[in-house]
């Protein structure tokens, strides 16, 4: 990465981050909505430990999907909206780039907290310590992939109208393999299992969002600007 | 040198111009005149790169912009009708975002100067969305002041909502990039005038 690019990849996701700060409403009604579904199933189905400890990974991870998805319809829609889009195409450094850097700020933001309240969520379902550790491990895996193909979903649905349901559409069958394999290892956890497999297939998945989400997200931007 | 040869764009059935020919050279300006819906926008999208050109080619130093890529985008600065502003950030902030992510490393005493020489001073740190579109305009058009070290400057409507003293530092401003050699592409519905040659391409 030259100096250059790395000096717009850095203001760019310092901006997005500065603008998360400002609007700090957005990111307590994200962790509030994550923390409120995972603490209503324990309610709506019972004080059954064993019933608690058997969804409970299921029900976490679903929930960090969810929340997850809340954000996503304002990751390039601001930007789209007031201009910004446009400068970061004419900025002269590659798209892709400064796209991965929205979604790096987006995660921090977005992601990060689920990541770090999720071991005392999972308090809820009675997780032992070794599986709050895993939960929190395949999150912080996997929230990323579900931030870069989300922002797939978010540059293709730009300037239509609607476009948060139909992201979610669009999106909902990519995140399929990353919540089997995030609450697969979560599950697997809790019952005394190996998690390695789990979370190599959810690294792998990362390696590979990283690689190639940015090229389609850019893509998608500049079809919307057309 | 930019020049465009035979360029055509279209929207639906209906065509916004056809085989459409200008060349603009170094220390010169084009006005785009027109009325709405002529095509102004998309002939200055297509000139910025952000619409591929249906027919024809622009060029820019001789070389096509598809040829050319990110080395293209590099050398243009580009003020559209939305300003590129962030409205919970200030306009200290947002210049010091906008320029970094353009690669354009400006100090802050520079930054300061800058925003005081179009009198945003005593705003520079309140938020965008408590200021008028004038002085969002103008701090937009800070940013292009900031951007001087990129030849082609591409405008759509410059002069919109801005008070007759700033129109006037503008105009001084569009001519001293054209003295130092800088090409200015605007559209604009105001007959403003300003030092430099230049020529008009009305859109019917």
């Amino acid at each position: 990465m030259s100096g250059g690019m790395l000096q717009s990849v850095t203001a760019v996701a310092r901006r997005d981050l500065l603008l998360a700060l400002r609007l700090r409403t957005d990111l307590l009604t994200i962790v509030f909505f994550f923390a409120i579904v995972v603490s209503l199933f324990p309610l709506g189905v019972g004080a059954d430990p064993a019933m608690l400890h058997t969804i409970g990974p299921g029900v976490v991870w679903v929930a960090a999907l969810l929340a997850s998805m809340l954000a996503l319809s304002r990751l390039f829609s601001g930007d789209f909206a007031d201009g910004t889009l446009e400068q970061l195409v004419l900025a002269g450094e590659p798209l892709a780039a400064l796209a991965f850097a929205k979604v790096i700020a987006h995660w921090l933001a977005t992601g990060l907290p689920l990541v770090v309240l999720s071991p005392l969520l999972g308090l809820e379902f009675g997780l032992d310590g070794r599986a709050l550790w895993v939960l929190a491990a395949s999150l912080a895996i996997g929230t990323p992939v579900l931030s870069l193909l989300g922002a797939i979903g978010a540059a293709l649905t730009l300037g239509v109208r609607g476009g948060g349901a139909l992201t979610a559409l669009l999106v909902l069958p990519l995140y399929v393999p990353v919540l089997i394999f995030g609450a697969g290892a979560v599950s697997a956890a809790s019952q005394g299992m190996q998690v390695g497999g789990h979370l190599s297939v959810l690294g792998a998945l990362l390696f590979a969002a990283i690689a190639l989400a940015p090229w389609a997200q850019a893509a998608a931007i500049r079809i919307a600007l057309e | 040198m930019l020049e465009a040869h035979e360029i055509s764009c279209s929207r639906g059935n209906r065509d916004l111009f056809r085989q459409m020919s200008f060349r603009v050279e170094e220390g010169a300006l084009l006005r785009i005149h027109g009325a709405n819906g002529s095509g102004k926008t998309s002939l200055l999208r297509m000139i910025a790169g952000l619409s591929p050109v249906e027919s024809g080619r622009i060029a820019w130093q001789g070389r096509t912009l598809p040829e050319l890529g990110d080395e293209y985008t590099k050398q243009l600065a580009f003020v559209g009708h939305a300003n590129a502003l962030k409205a919970y950030l200030s306009p200290r902030e947002n210049l010091r975002a906008a320029l970094a992510v353009q690669g354009v490393r400006v100090s802050d005493s520079a930054l300061r100067e800058a925003l005081e020489e179009e009198g945003l001073g005593r705003i520079a740190d309140v938020a965008v969305q408590r200021l008028s579109a004038g002085q969002q305009r103008r701090v937009a058009l800070v940013r292009l002041a900031l951007s001087r070290s990129r030849l082609l400057w591409i405008l759509d409507e410059p002069f919109s909502s801005l008070d007759d003293s700033a129109v006037k530092r503008f105009s001084e401003r569009l001519s001293r990039h054209t003295q130092d050699g800088g090409i200015v592409v605007y559209t604009t519905h105001q007959n403003i005038p300003i030092d430099a040659p230049t020529s008009v391409l009305e859109l019917a």
